[in-house]
């Protein structure tokens, strides 16, 4: 029999290897998904590792989605529902709180209990940051332009970005200069007069970033998390019904329904390669496929350090993939509750459960943390992004019984020097534990069961280099035309037929889909079909 | 009332620099100095019986040859024999560059580390030059670009890519990269990465793992001395000398320079500068009025705060300046002796800094208003080139070390014997016998020089060089071109634009600025 | 700024009573026929009582009474408040009176409107400004180097407006002596049970009136004994509509409605000179610095201002609220701002913003595209409109000291 031979072959099924395999089968192609999980979804995945619980072993928002996408491949046919956040908190070592209500006048009343001036202050600084967000937006949808190649496309696209800050006044544009290479800290110095309020928002700039509060870059990477959208409202954060693989089955079933191939268990050793050009690959029982193209999902170093050959790669682009920096910088503690922990310092009744719950009331304290992480030690005082989805979505746990997932940073690749150990993990875990506890009384007994995951199991399960969430640092020498690497920042590579459509490319990290689109995009123009089921990026009127 | 065609507040060299230039083309020039010597952070000065020291600066390592030139600066002062530098390390040998920054060789280490730095220094150098352009001209007008910005921009973007795409792509990257990466991608030798991160980091509140922080480098990088990039000297008869020479220069074009004459306001009519006033309630009028002072001085203390708009005020409020380095100045009964270094390399411009990580675990706790108790520092023995500045046998010590906050948790009247003890046991660890050498001392740390130099928070660039607070944001958009809101009002001090260091670029380009007639 | 924890705790009502109540609001609620409410400011506040004709009527007819205390009010003490308030505003404070108000505006450093609002000298270093805008914010940075003490009085300072001819004889039958003798813009105090209510001869209706201030506390008396005395001159309480109808026929402007705020635009070709909004009367180019007077003037001197308000008299009778102006029906060249049949004139009346040259020197063949949904459909009109003088009502008793006794 003769072996199949397959338009596209997706290495990893992760949310953008199957955002672009769904643009590609609906454009016509033949494309086949290899994950080397007997799950697909990477790091967008829902669990049950209790009986009758779901975790969100992974991501656990799912703001940034594009909606774009939603639309074009009909995710919500295939069962993707996202519900808005309620609220959320930061509670005090004091014995109080902040709220963060979604309601304007109570969140302003709620901050004004520790500055007017900052209730007032709030409101310029969410102009500020919106304004710089609807800056961005159209970049998210875009192929970052090479500003050395001279193509009519490429300078088009300059053109765009020039036009784009052509179109801000002299002062704005001064602004936007500061605000993107500020450190979240100082640029929350310049509204607020409170450490827990600029405590509560700078975690927005440091999420997943292997930076502190107090590095610069770090104002920017605050949009990175408020251009998500829910429903048009820039900004607010969401849950995905049956927690986040709720948006990879949903991919998934998008692309089976038409008519592509999903093969699980199945891990990709090697890109095949014939005369320079990717023709298949080789899995882990050394069976072959053979595909026209193919198109990794898997980070760049995974990709070109370890599925293909050294030898079919110039020495400056090898020499850049190394130097890529995804130092892996958070861990998860992922726990099934037998009843809802008890908050004594909130209020009874009050929505800030139904969000993201915070115990780190200053930017120091936070950025203590971060002196942790590069010391190579998990952080003694780390910083938790605590949500409860069961709060909001019912689907995830027996009735009464409750999901938390605790988002924690910081926690390095490495634990001074040598890997992780078990007990290293447990240790990581309790730290966080007992934060908890020192806010809900009887936090202990309600736990059922944990999962806990340090940069090791990332790699190991989601094959995350270093752990790396966002598939690579975003700092400025990675994001935009150098994501990855300076030259290949639009989903090609050197290596002909072989693309990569994961968040190491622009415009990052993220439950985005933005990459897998725009990898899509880029490969239908080199197929010369035209993308006719990829709607255009929304406007930003 | 007297009046004159330009009044220049402070003479520090930027003032100096700017009153000189002002004057030779024509205008009857008065320098203002609230202090009772003139030069600024450029002065040697007595600091324990028989022993002098300069002030602040200690080397010379940017000194724009335009504004030597324009201002005839002597040549033993505007130049120097080059000094080494020579990077400590407990157990090992130093680490000594000589020449401009190693351009003479480097010594210690392997020969392969030694090209390795070599190359790298030249990419360096290649993207510092990029930015170089940018430095001796007034920041672009964003918003409104002029015919010069555009051909400025132009020839930037035409040397970017004269060596080719993939170094053009190489700068793109790594221009706003934390100087540690870098240094770890292309060196192997700790004490060559601890120097950069050690010189990127000097006088900034960045870490060497901060991103953005190999921008300091580049900025050293852009200094010269002799002609070479990198170099470094001390000026026959100390930095005081040089000070002289900017305010010999001064008075050689008919500048008025008078100290112990300290500003208490600016006197404005119709939203122009109309004048000042001094401390002693004297009136002098002027309509030109060069601000050659802290930013924050300007317009938080001297201006009135009704001639100034609230956005305005409020950006010149959030200017980050508070400084991070304390100066040391030790009298000896006799030399020190730094283990490992060679008797003519005392010479040179010793730095203490094991590795980047020693840097950067000395810059963590500065970002909690606490010092680390093994802070990094760079050395020089200045009375060895010129005795006169200690008694016969008796030694000079000048250092500046790295991180001491301004905002002190502890409080400085605390904290300074504490960080003494640090600083000195470190100096102990790499000389020892030292400290039963020292005879007299005089430590500033950034609240001093805040009060002994009248430099809000006692920072020496008058506001942080960081990519934020530069260029178009230097000091703010507002008023980044040495005009300001203030008509008839400028700024030339290092707060604007291109930052500190003893360049009197600011001063330069100030002046020309206002010849030009530019009222922007 | 650091309190203790129980303090803390103690301000935390807000997550459950999300809107704020004025102290009048037992009043209000007990006269709504038809609740109507909105929020304004986070207070509870009546869009109408239940009959906008009604309400309009006793504005223009007897006395209507609007709570005004959801406005922003900011007391500004000490030595600096008149150098500090002529630095904040456009107008000439010095030459604000004590006991006296007028209307004035603030800008940004770019010259762009912050808010407009009224300025009333309590005393020679005693002011209290009342806007729409919170403005805490931005005042406390304007003082940054003044000699002055800013206090927001919102939460406890209560106002009511009392509107119309009959106005000033029910401030009478209180017993409030000499009140006739307020010549518009001008300040008296009356003692009230223990306390004082500050009258001011201000209103937002273009018509005879007044509006009453007291402490929170004083709020319910003031209301009972106004209606007693008003009970046989027409006294009623009325909501926004009516009010609205009212300004607009007084060609008031409202931030955020007939023109965006600095502080709230996103789009920066969104916000307005002074010029642009018809507000250039207030501004004072002969007194010191004020907050944007370098950028204003330089506009005017460019002549770089984009925009004009102007007063519309639109053909026909349907309000053209919301409709695009074009110029020979084609080029756009506005959109209207607010739009009502005029009760009192009989005109269809409206203020736009046009896009200069259109409205200063193109003022002809202007056209308002208005779209009337009716019964499930859209009637499209494109209705000549004529430039006409503000305001669109000019009624003499306004100004007329002693006013005519009703």
């Amino acid at each position: 029999m003769r072996l199949k031979t397959y338009d596209a072959i997706i290495v990893g099924g992760g949310h953008n290897g199957l955002v672009t395999a769904c643009y590609l089968q609906k454009a016509g192609l033949d494309v086949l998904v290899v994950e080397k999980n007997d799950w697909v979804g990477g790091a967008a995945v829902s669990r049950s590792l209790t009986p009758g619980f779901l975790y969100s072993n992974c991501s656990y928002v799912c703001s940034l989605f594009r909606p774009e996408i939603m639309r074009d491949l009909e995710l919500p046919k295939h069962g993707l529902q996202v519900l808005p956040y309620e609220g959320g908190a930061v509670l005090t070592r004091d014995g109080d709180y902040l709220a963060n209500y979604r309601e304007h006048y109570p969140h302003q009343r709620e901050i004004a209990r520790f500055s007017k001036k900052d209730a007032e202050a709030y409101d310029r600084y969410a102009r500020d940051v919106t304004r710089q967000c609807r800056f961005i937006q159209p970049l998210l949808m875009r192929t970052a332009p090479d500003p050395f190649s001279f193509k009519p496309r490429d300078i088009q696209e300059l053109l765009f970005l020039a036009r784009k800050f052509g179109e801000m006044s002299a002062h704005d544009l001064a602004q936007t200069i500061r605000f993107w290479t500020m450190s979240i800290s100082d640029f929350l110095d310049e509204y607020f007069e409170t450490d827990v309020l600029k405590a509560f928002l700078a975690i927005s700039g440091i999420i997943g970033t292997a930076l502190g509060p107090k590095s610069p870059g770090t104002a920017y990477v605050l949009l990175h998390h408020y251009m998500g959208e829910v429903d048009g409202s820039v900004g607010a954060w969401g849950f995905a019904r049956g927690g986040m693989g709720a948006i990879s089955k949903a991919l998934a079933a998008s692309f089976q329904a038409s008519g592509g191939t999903i093969r699980t268990g199945a891990d990709v050793q090697q890109v095949l390669t014939r005369q320079g050009r990717a023709c298949g690959v080789v899995l882990a029982n050394g069976e072959e496929i053979r595909g026209k193209m193919v198109v990794s999902n898997a980070d760049v170093k995974r990709t070109f350090l370890k599925l293909v050959a050294p030898s079919d790669l110039p020495d400056r682009f090898l020499n850049r993939v190394r130097n890529f920096k995804m130092r892996g910088s958070s861990g998860k503690v992922n726990i099934a509750l037998d009843s809802l922990p008890d908050f004594p310092a909130l209020p009874a009744n009050s929505p800030c459960t139904k969000g993201d719950l915070h115990f780190t009331d200053s930017i120091e304290r936070m950025e203590r943390a971060y002196d942790d992480w590069k010391a190579e030690r998990w952080s003694a005082d780390p910083m938790i992004d605590l949500m409860i989805p069961t709060r909001i979505d019912p689907t995830m746990a027996p009735p009464g019984k409750h999901f938390m997932s605790c988002f924690t940073q910081y926690c390095p690749p490495k634990v001074e020097g040598r890997d992780w150990t078990d007990q290293d993990r447990d240790a990581f875990a309790e730290s966080v534990i007992s934060q908890i506890a020192a806010y809900s009384p009887g936090f202990r007994d309600r736990i059922i069961h944990m999962e806990v995951r340090t940069p090791r199991e990332l790699e190991a399960e989601v094959g995350l280099t270093e752990g790396n969430i966002f598939q690579g640092e975003l700092t400025f020498d990675q994001i935009l035309f150098n994501r990855p690497v300076p030259g290949y920042a639009q989903y090609r590579s050197p290596i002909e037929g072989l693309y990569i459509c994961g968040s190491s490319t622009h415009p990052g990290g993220g439950v985005m889909g933005a990459p897998g689109r725009n990898a899509a995009a880029e490969i239908l123009r080199d197929l010369k079909l035209s993308p006719k089921e990829m709607s255009a990026a929304h406007d930003v009127l | 009332m007297t009046s004159c065609d330009a009044i220049v507040i402070g003479a520090g060299h930027n003032g100096l620099t700017a009153a000189t230039l002002l004057a030779e083309a024509g205008r009857k020039v008065l320098a203002l100095e609230a202090s009772d010597f003139v030069g600024g952070g450029a002065r040697t000065a007595e600091f324990a019986p028989g022993y002098r020291s300069s002030g602040l600066a200690h080397i010379v390592n940017r000194l724009d040859p335009d504004v030597a030139r324009l201002l005839r600066l002597p040549a033993e002062v505007a130049s120097g024999e080059l000094l080494p530098t020579v990077v400590l390390s407990e157990g090992r040998e130093p680490a000594v560059l000589r020449g401009a920054y190693g351009s003479a060789g480097i010594e210690g280490v392997t020969e392969a580390e030694a090209r390795a730095f070599q190359s790298l220094k030249a990419k360096l150098l290649f993207q510092a030059s990029i930015l170089k352009r940018f430095l001796k001209r007034r920041p672009p007008e964003i918003g409104k670009m002029s015919g010069t910005d555009i051909k400025d921009f132009g020839l930037a973007g035409m040397s970017l890519i004269s060596r080719g795409k993939e170094e053009a792509r190489d700068f793109l990257r790594m221009v706003l990269m934390n100087v540690a990466d870098v240094a770890e991608e292309y060196l192997a030798d700790e004490r060559l990465k601890a120097l950069l991160a050690f010189d990127a980091t000097l006088g900034v509140h960045l870490g060497p793992r901060s991103p953005t922080s190999l921008l300091g480098l580049y900025y050293r990088l852009t200094g010269e001395a002799g002609g070479l990039a990198g170099g470094q000297f001390i000026p026959k008869g100390g930095m005081g000398a040089l000070g002289a020479a900017f305010a010999d220069s001064a008075k050689r074009a008919g500048v008025t320079i008078r100290t112990n004459a300290s500003v208490r306001r600016l006197l404005t009519a119709n939203g122009k500068i109309a004048g000042i006033e001094l401390l002693n309630g004297e009136t002098i009028a002027g309509d030109l009025v060069v601000a050659a002072i802290h930013p924050k001085s300007v317009f938080l203390d001297l201006a009135d705060p009704a001639d100034i708009d609230t956005v305005f005020k409020k950006q010149i409020r959030n200017v980050r300046s508070e400084g991070n380095v304390a100066k040391l100045d030790l009298a000896l009964s006799a030399l020190p002796r730094f283990t490992g270094v060679s008797e003519r390399d005392h010479r040179g411009r010793i730095v203490i800094a094991r590795s980047a990580r020693h840097v950067d675990e000395a810059f963590n706790p500065a970002k909690y208003g606490e010092f680390s108790p093994d802070p990094v520092m760079e050395i020089t023995l200045p009375s060895l080139a010129d005795p006169s500045l200690a008694p016969a046998g008796g030694a000079v010590l000048s250092a500046l070390i790295q991180y001491a906050p301004y905002r002190l948790k502890m409080g400085w009247e605390t904290g300074k014997p504490l960080f003494e003890q640090a600083v000195m046991a470190v100096l102990e660890r790499h000389a020892p016998g030292i400290g039963a050498l020292v005879v007299g001392k005089d430590l500033q740390t950034p609240r001093d020089i805040e009060a002994r130099y009248n430099m809000p928070g006692g920072h020496w660039h008058h506001g942080e060089l960081q990519v934020d607070q530069l260029l178009v944001n230097r000091p703010t958009d507002l008023a980044s071109g040495y005009s300001t809101p203030i008509g008839g009002l400028y700024l030339a001090s290092a707060g604007a634009h291109p930052g500190g260091g003893l360049s009197g670029l600011p001063g330069l380009l100030a002046a020309r600025h206002i010849l030009s007639g530019d009222r922007r | 700024m650091t309190m203790n924890a129980s303090v803390l705790k103690a301000l935390q009502t807000h997550i459950d009573q999300p809107i704020a109540e004025t102290p009048f609001e037992p009043r209000f609620d007990a006269l709504s026929r038809y609740p109507d409410w909105y929020v304004w400011a986070g207070y509870k506040a009546a869009h109408s009582l239940g009959d906008v004709e009604a309400e309009y009527t006793a504005l223009r007819n007897a006395a209507g009474v609007f709570d005004v205390t959801p406005m922003n009010k900011y007391r500004i003490t000490g030595a600096d408040a008149e150098r500090f308030l002529n630095y904040l505003t456009v107008r000439d404070v010095r030459k604000l009176a004590v006991d006296r108000v007028h209307y004035t505006c603030w800008c940004n450093d770019f010259g762009h409107v912050i808010d407009d609002g009224t300025l009333f000298r309590l005393g020679a270093d005693d002011f209290r400004l009342c806007c729409q805008d919170k403005q805490y914010d931005w005042l406390t940075d304007a003082a940054f180097g003044f000699e002055v003490a800013i206090e927001e009085e919102t939460h406890h300072v209560a106002g009511l407006a009392l509107q119309g001819p009959t106005s000033c004889r029910i401030l009478k039958n209180m017993g409030f002596i000499g009140v006739e003798q307020l010549k518009p813009f001008q300040i008296a105090r009356y003692s009230l049970g223990e306390g004082t209510v500050t009258v001011s001869r201000t209103g937002f209706t273009g018509d005879l009136g007044y509006e009453l201030w007291v402490e929170n506390g004083l709020a319910l008396p003031l209301w009972d004994q106004l209606f007693e005395a008003g009970a046989l001159h027409g006294i009623r309480a009325v909501g926004y509509q009516a009010l609205n109808q009212c300004r607009i026929e007084a060609a008031f402007i409202v931030p955020n409605a007939d023109f965006m705020t600095a502080s709230h635009v996103l789009r920066p070709d969104r916000a307005r000179l002074p010029d642009e909004i018809g507000l250039d009367w207030l501004v004072d180019p002969d007194k010191p610095n004020f907050n944007g007077k370098r950028a204003i003037l330089s506009a005017q001197a460019k002549g770089t201002a984009k925009h004009v308000l102007v007063g519309l008299e639109i053909e026909g009778n349907v309000p053209a609220e919301g409709a695009i102006i074009y110029h020979r029906q084609k080029r756009e060249a506005g959109i209207v701002t607010a739009g009502i049949w005029s009760p009192t004139a009989k005109r269809n009346i409206a203020l736009a913003s046009l896009d200069r040259p259109f409205g200063t020197t193109v003022t002809e063949d202007l056209w308002a595209e208005i779209y009337a949904l009716c019964e499930g459909r859209y009637h499209k009109l494109m209705k000549r409109v004529k430039i006409v003088p503000r305001p669109f009502l000019k009624l003499d008793r306004r100004t007329t000291t002693p006013p005519a006794d009703f």
